[in-house]
């Protein structure tokens, strides 16, 4: 069977899991829709809370990042793993006690002000709506390029797929299907992991396979560092980046996962507050399979890449004649990415080979030297996307391996969108009209509002991936910043302070929001042209705009006390429901 | 529900805050600490084939963060009973 026909199958079939999953786990009642019933398992919710978090970035993007950035991806991994300790020690059993549907109703509760809730509803909005769009994104580039079929095709199939499961199924839907399409993902992420650990380093698991040695007994990032460093670029296992700068983009990651509304959703669904402290954990335990495999992907992805292109730097003969591939020879994957762009040659002294280094090395001797060998400026120019995905084929590992990893990119796509999907239409649903505009809706009402709104949002998040406005690309900043600046600081006030009032919380998410928004504005433009170049030397105390968040968070509580403490005090009956979320005992089932 | 009188509801509080305390200090010593502010200083130790620093970055603190949810899990389990304040 060929390639295209063979992964046509594999995608299929995991298609025909996910449909069947979700015709099992219907939703009969909002609270089925909105927290599945609330008695799922902590070890299953944990299982679907990572599927849930494990989006298209993490699945396509993360390793490729990584591979790029060496030391200076770690701040991924931390960011995105150590938000889980603060959600599991600061946020989820509080909220699991607290026992409604969504976040906004938290906020409009706890600070009893509809205000309040509304401007939670906005940030959850904007944020769940810059995380789909790069999702729907996902799915079209990996139809496009496995399936052959354009990209308005696979849109439709994907949002067909997540339009049948999260509007029937709603949360119960959803999270039995992220069961199903964890474990897809995770499949096909480890199977070619392990395969290129045991080439490279005859370890079995790519954890320890990256602090193994190569067959010529080096240590394999000691080789790395090597051949990156003759071939001009920064050491592998060292970073760039300002020290400051590196710790308030971790911090703001962290809080940002910790805030992000559809993650934060996943712990009302668990029966018991000790169940929301567990599975915190179990959710970790299923995300960190892939967060520690991700590195060595990364790693070993980068050294395949530069053994292929310069063959000579293995030797450490990078300037001899002919160390860099002949183009007419070069491997049938490069070919077929060539199709799609995201790997591009250009000969630039004309000799047919490719030279591939870093021409804006600040070594000035390995300059003189490339250009003593004949070389005119990097050839080649490689989209940090495909390295997972063309990974296996760069590896030479057999076919099914490749239509695996193409099934996997789609399963990590279709999850994360579906949760999102579905805290949007339920802040439509219950916190807009439920909570806000028609108190007096039916149970029945509510239900339909609810799967209208998740069909509407289906639609727009599918446009939105066809055809991308500029935020999409800013996600990190965007989506993690104004949860780190907004939602986190409010949320946790709510459950630490017992006298922060109303007028505290919604003046501390206000200032938060608009000042972590205008911060991204003024540098990166994306309705307007950036105010100001986007170098370090411009940046507030040098906190570049994927780390203002932390600096948001900071303004957030530091405004919401100063006014807290000059207008009226919390209620007493606001006060004694702080004291009863603190307290385990007593959680009900999620209610409206 | 019933809730615990004064004293005691203010004693688990305490208890409560100090284990996520601990906790904390731990998460920030393990990712902040090791990983970031002395992770050049660490890297010039090795783990197998890992500079220290770099495997407390991209290995180790997510192991690390493992630990601490689990222990707190447990230890808050625990903290309940003794305050009576557990479910069912």
């Amino acid at each position: 069977m060929d390639l295209k026909t063979l992964t046509f199958v594999v995608v299929g079939l995991s298609f025909a899991l996910y449909i069947g999953v979700a015709i099992w786990a219907r939703a009969g009642s909002t609270s089925d829709f909105y927290v599945a019933g609330g008695g799922v398992h902590p070890v299953v919710n944990g299982m679907a809370t990572a599927a849930d978090w494990m989006s298209a970035a993490s699945f396509i993007s993360m390793a490729g990042l990584i591979a790029f950035l060496g030391y200076g991806g770690s701040v991924y991994l931390m960011g995105w793993t150590g938000g889980y300790v603060l959600l599991a020690v600061l946020l989820a059993p509080y909220l699991r006690k607290f026992g409604k549907f969504t976040v906004p109703q938290f906020i409009g509760d706890r600070y009893y002000s509809n205000g309040a809730r509304l401007v939670a509803v906005i940030c959850l909005i904007f944020i769940s709506f810059t995380y789909v769009a790069g999702q729907m994104r996902g799915v079209g580039i990996v139809f496009s390029r496995f399936l052959e079929v354009d990209i308005v095709t696979g849109l439709l199939v994907g949002m067909g797929l997540v339009f049948f499961y999260a509007v029937l199924g709603g949360m119960k839907g959803v999270t039995y299907t992220q069961v199903a399409q964890f474990c897809v993902l995770i499949f096909a992420y480890m199977v070619p992991a392990i395969f290129i650990s045991l080439n490279l380093t005859g370890n079995v698991f790519p954890q320890l396979g990256l602090g193994a040695s190569v067959a010529t007994g080096e240590p394999f990032l000691a080789k790395l560092d090597m051949v990156v460093h003759d071939l001009g670029f920064q050491e592998y296992t060292s970073g760039n980046k300002s020290l400051i700068d590196v710790l308030a983009i971790t911090m703001a990651l962290m809080a940002g996962t910790a805030g992000l509304p559809h993650v934060i959703v996943r712990f009302f669904t668990v029966p018991k507050v000790k169940d929301a402290r567990s599975s915190a954990g179990w959710a970790l335990v299923f995300i960190s399979i892939l967060y520690t495999t991700a590195p060595a992907v990364g790693a070993m992805a980068r050294y395949n890449l530069h053994a292929t292109m310069t063959p000579g730097v293995l030797t450490g003969e990078v300037f001899a004649e002919g160390s860099g591939l002949s183009y007419e020879q070069r491997p049938d994957w490069m070919k077929r990415w060539e199709a799609t762009k995201l790997i591009k040659f250009e000969d630039k002294n004309g000799d047919g080979l490719i030279q591939y280094y870093n021409d804006k090395s600040k070594d000035a001797e390995f300059l003189a030297k490339a250009e003593a060998a004949g070389w005119k400026g990097n050839e080649l120019t490689v989209d940090r996307d495909i390295m997972v995905l063309a990974n296996p084929e760069i590896a030479k590992l057999p076919n099914w391996v490749i239509a695996l990893v193409a099934a996997g990119g789609i399963a990590a796509a279709l999850s994360t969108a579906a949760g999102l999907l579905l805290v949007i239409s339920s802040a439509i649903s219950h916190d807009l009209m439920k909570g806000i505009l028609t108190p007096d809706l039916s149970e029945k009402s509510e239900l339909l509002a609810g799967r209208i709104a998740a069909a509407v949002a289906v639609g727009v998040a599918g446009y939105l991936g066809y055809n991308p406005p500029g935020f999409v690309a800013q996600v990190v900043a965007f989506a993690f910043g104004l949860a780190c600046a907004s939602l986190f600081p409010t949320i946790l006030l709510g459950i630490f302070s017992k006298t922060m009032n109303k007028e505290g919380a919604i003046a501390g998410m206000l200032s938060g929001l608009f000042f972590t928004f205008g911060y991204i504005l003024y540098f990166k433009g994306i309705f307007i042209t950036p105010m100001a170049e986007n170098i370090p030397a411009n940046w507030l105390f040098g906190i570049s705009p994927e780390g203002i968040g932390t600096v948001g968070a900071i303004l957030n509580m530091l405004v919401a006390f100063t006014v807290a403490k000059f207008t009226s005090p919390c209620p007493e009956h606001i006060q004694h429901l702080v004291e009863d979320i603190r307290t385990p005992r007593g959680a009900g089932g999620a209610t409206h | 529900m019933t809730s615990p009188d004064k004293k005691s509801g203010e004693a688990y509080w305490k208890a409560t805050l100090n284990l996520l305390t601990v906790i904390l200090v731990l998460w920030f010593v393990v990712s902040f600490g090791f990983g970031i502010i002395l992770q050049p200083a660490l890297d010039s130790i090795h783990l197998g084939g890992y500079p220290l620093g770099f495997w407390f970055a991209q290995q180790g603190s997510i192991y690390a963060f493992l630990i601490l949810i689990f222990w707190y899990a447990a230890r808050m389990n625990k903290i309940d009973r003794e305050h009576d304040v557990h479910e069912d």
